[in-house]
């Protein structure tokens, strides 16, 4: 199923990939106790965060992550993804690790968790990521400097 | 054990596998999403969208919860001040979100997938936390 006016979007894919985010951030909440919050959980097993959660449990979760992206990548024949160059992915790897510690959350926490709840913190937070998001592109591509090859 | 380890190793699995199947570990796709002004790619509105609607029933469900299923109690935030600080690591982080396409999720499920590529951009971003950390003081 394709988009009228946007031949590129893949609706159902997002929308069946948003739906198992959905359930295990459910699971974490409701199982765990606890907000999937992919930035929190990261600094906390590398002991860059305090926090009531034990490491072993943030490790768990975060090596959970690429072994889900295996197991999808295993069962369909997908190109590869382009990446950003190695300079581009430090200066944006930093950038993110800077913000998403200060800014206590990223795309998981504030995005899925923080908004489904309608947390105040995490509708500015989600309104301010977006919109400097949706400028660093805009005038990337304004400058002509593209990142992926 | 169950609720320690289990329970995280079961959610950041599906989470990852989500991640993947909406298009999230495809910083083509991110930046597509992002380029509002320009040719923009709405997959990842709907990616959100499916995440919030899910976690929108949870939250109904755990307010008639005493304690999670496995564990004595919940630990979730429970601030509703805002900060500069908030929103200043906010907009640092969609700059760093819009430069690569990629946000922490996707940067670890995309080591299996780009490992060397996804490598690089996680411990950029574990530099970047560890240098948060330094500065308030905790070595």
């Amino acid at each position: 199923m394709t988009l009228p006016g946007f031949p590129d979007a893949a609706p159902l894919a997002g929308l069946a990939g948003g739906v198992l985010i959905g359930l295990a951030s459910a699971l974490m909440l409701l199982g765990a106790g606890r907000i999937a919050g992919v930035s929190g959980i990261a600094a906390r097993a590398f002991g860059l965060a305090d926090g009531s959660q034990p490491r072993i449990g943030a490790w768990a979760f975060v090596l959970g992550l690429p072994l889900g992206a295996l197991i999808v990548t295993s069962q369909t024949s997908a190109a590869a993804p382009a990446f950003a160059g190695p300079v581009t992915l430090v200066v944006a790897g930093l950038i993110v690790g800077i913000g998403t510690r200060l800014g206590s959350g990223c795309t998981s926490g504030h995005g899925v968790c923080g908004m489904s709840r309608l947390s105040q913190r995490s509708l500015v937070a989600v309104a301010t990521f977006m919109a400097t998001g949706f400028a660093t592109v805009a005038v990337m591509n304004a400058l002509g400097i593209g990142v992926l090859s | 054990m169950i609720r320690e380890t289990l329970v995280p190793l079961a959610a950041g699995t599906i989470f990852g596998a989500g991640l993947t199947i909406g298009g999230m570990t495809d910083p083509a796709r991110v930046r597509g999403f992002l380029d509002l002004f320009g040719n923009w790619d709405p997959t990842l509105a709907f990616v959100m969208g499916g995440a919030v609607l899910v976690m929108a029933l949870a939250w109904t469900v755990q307010r008639k919860m005493l304690r999670p299923v496995f564990g004595e109690g919940f630990s979730l935030p429970d601030r509703s001040d805002l900060t500069p600080r908030l929103i200043g690591g906010s907009a640092l982080f969609g700059i760093g979100w819009g430069i690569a396409g990629l946000c922490p999720g996707p940067g670890f499920a995309a080591l299996a997938i780009a490992p060397v590529s996804a490598a690089i951009f996680v411990a950029a971003m574990l530099g970047g936390m560890l240098l948060v950390r330094i500065m308030e003081g905790h070595g």
